[in-house]
């Protein structure tokens, strides 16, 4: 199979005390990692050590080679700082493409295109020229989430992106990570504390606590005890996650979750993806292919 | 008023001043871009009062002042910023505490040595007369090395400022690039403080960023438009000071608040337009 990523019993420890420990899965082209868990649980140095910033103390990572490390589109927490900075979006997304160069960073021609690219697949395009500080939030994420883009070479790694987000305007972020994870390929592990949401996208869940609580598919997940006992901490207990919900008349989501439309009806879903358009050939892919190992979709 | 022009350039030490302490200011203003949207800007009010305090030692021990306040103030760089980013002081108190007990000490080895003159007065608010030819050659270094570090990993300390998590993740080393805009910073001071004065040699830092984030949104705009005020600024300032025998810092920073006035004002002007 085209395995993408697996982890060997890792553990993370800060001086010497552990902080994660022994975690075990492994992801394939074009899975959807939910990775779960409460706060201390483990999850930022989990992500930490996925990015190769922090190293296992003990266990291993295995990533195939060609995932390099430093091109996996990132898209951290928004620091407080961001808010009032003068960048322009373009600014933004073009730096996503510095791990492809060293000290000496001027962008090329391949640069622009697929930081171009990458604003047109999350429509942030018409704001190309605007000042980054000028966004909503909303806005601001969706630019983040391009720069990711422009970053990546299939794999994409969000910190809860959706914190600090209206539930309309976070369903619409659920609905674009979704359409990007099945219609270019791009394998997404996402750190969320908005369970319920999740849980309807992701094909995989991690429930971390320390230790590793859960791995395995969303569905299995959902049966399993774990997930009972950290579903009924929220308040709104849904134990069947998947409303059947979708975007009523008025244009607002049935369920307060990331529960979307169905994606056929999505403009963004027809437009050609970054990874299908990093094909020399330029040509898009079918939707329902399956993933082939080199991060292209395969017809059929 | 031609004639005031060109009393103004007979002088060589006018000339030094104007030549050295425009590279200066051009610098202050690159590095102040990262360093005010990083939130460090404290740090360079913080190093101008070590600064003081190593002026006043070497003065005391009659050594260059150079030799010993430049590597000392880049120590301090070193220390403020690993206390900004360590949680146990709070990066501000840090700042606050070591620039005022090494203003404090400066002002002690004073008093004991030549007593509270005229180079005690310069050392606060600077003096026109100070840039040595050192001073200025030292300048020239320092502007061709910040200009060279911008022109090739301009896009790089964009990525460190704006995110550092993206950056680090990118594979480009934040703590390379705090050390660097660090070293700059030490130096910029350093030079900067014989013309500005040590209280007031931080607004170089941060005035002309300030100004040009009111007009401009993108960090290009920002980064030039600060090197074009940080330069306007200081050669009007340092003309006006001669012209109206006024303390050089003094005066540039006035010239400098009015231009953020200005800029605060086509800023607001141009919301207005948008909205």
């Amino acid at each position: 199979m085209n395995k993408l990523l697996e982890l060997k019993n890792v553990s993370f420890a800060y001086d010497r005390q552990t902080v994660v420990n022994r975690v075990n899965f492994s992801l394939h082209e074009g899975d959807y990692l939910a990775i779960v868990g409460e706060n201390g649980s483990g999850k930022t140095t989990l992500l930490q050590g996925l990015l190769g910033l922090k190293t296992p103390s003990a266990g291993e990572i295995v990533r195939r080679e060609t995932l390099n490390r430093l091109q996996v589109g990132y898209l951290p927490q928004q620091t407080p700082l961001q808010r009032d900075f003068p960048a322009t979006v373009r600014e933004v997304v073009l730096s996503g493409r510095l791990n492809r160069h060293g000290f000496v960073s001027f962008y090329s021609r391949e640069d622009r295109k697929a930081s171009a690219l990458a604003m047109e697949r999350l429509s942030v395009d018409g704001l190309a020229n605007r000042s980054y500080r000028e966004l909503s939030g909303g806005q601001r994420q969706r630019v983040l989430l391009a720069r990711a883009l422009a970053a990546s070479n299939g794999l994409l790694l969000l910190d809860e992106p959706t914190a600090g987000l209206d539930p309309i305007v976070a369903h619409e972020f659920y609905r674009l990570v979704r359409a990007i994870n099945r219609d270019d390929c791009a394998t997404v592990i996402m750190v969320s504390h908005d369970i319920h949401c999740v849980m309807h996208d992701a094909t995989h869940v991690l429930h971390l606590g320390r230790s590793q609580l859960f791995f395995g598919t969303t569905e299995d997940y959902l049966k399993s005890v774990v997930a009972a006992s950290y579903l009924s901490h929220g308040e709104t207990v849904s134990h069947e996650p998947a409303c059947e919900g979708g975007i009523d008349a008025d244009g607002t989501p049935t369920c307060g979750c990331g529960v979307s439309a169905p994606l056929e009806e999505t403009p963004e879903s027809d437009k050609g993806g970054r990874f299908s358009a990093d094909d020399p050939d330029g040509h898009r892919h079918s939707r329902g292919g399956r993933c082939s190992a080199n991060g292209e979709k395969e017809r059929g | 008023m031609a004639g005031l022009i060109s009393h103004f350039f007979s002088y060589s030490f006018l000339l030094r001043a104007l030549i050295g302490g425009s590279l200066v200011a051009i610098c202050a203003a690159l590095i102040g871009t990262s360093l005010v949207l990083k939130r460090y800007a404290m740090i360079g009010d913080g190093l101008s009062h070590v600064g003081f305090g190593a002026l006043a030692a070497a003065m005391a021990l009659s050594a260059s002042p150079l030799a010993v306040a430049l590597p000392v103030v880049i120590l301090t760089a070193f220390l403020l910023l690993r206390l900004s980013t360590n949680n146990r002081i709070h990066g501000d108190a840090a700042i606050a505490m070591i620039s005022s007990a090494s203003m404090a000490a400066g002002v002690i080895v004073i008093s004991l040595t030549s007593g509270l003159n005229t180079d005690f007065y310069n050392f606060m608010f600077g003096s026109i007369l100070a840039m040595s030819r050192t001073d200025m050659t030292l300048s020239i270094i320092l502007s061709f090395v910040v200009l060279v570090l911008f022109l090739f990993s301009y896009n790089n300390l964009f990525a460190v400022t704006f995110d550092e998590s993206f950056a680090r993740a990118s594979g480009i080393s934040a703590g390379f690039w705090n050390a660097v805009l660090a070293v700059i910073a030490s130096v910029t001071i350093v030079l900067g403080m014989r013309v500005m004065g040590a209280i007031l040699i931080s607004s170089l830092i941060i005035f002309p960023p300030l100004s040009a984030m009111r007009l401009f949104g993108s960090f290009k705009g920002v980064t030039v438009a600060s090197a074009v005020i940080a330069l306007v600024c200081f050669s009007t300032g340092l003309f006006l000071s001669y012209a109206l025998d006024l303390p050089a810092g003094p005066v540039i920073v006035i010239v400098n608040f009015l231009c953020f006035l200005l800029f605060s004002w086509f800023g607001w002007l141009k919301k207005l337009k948008r909205a």
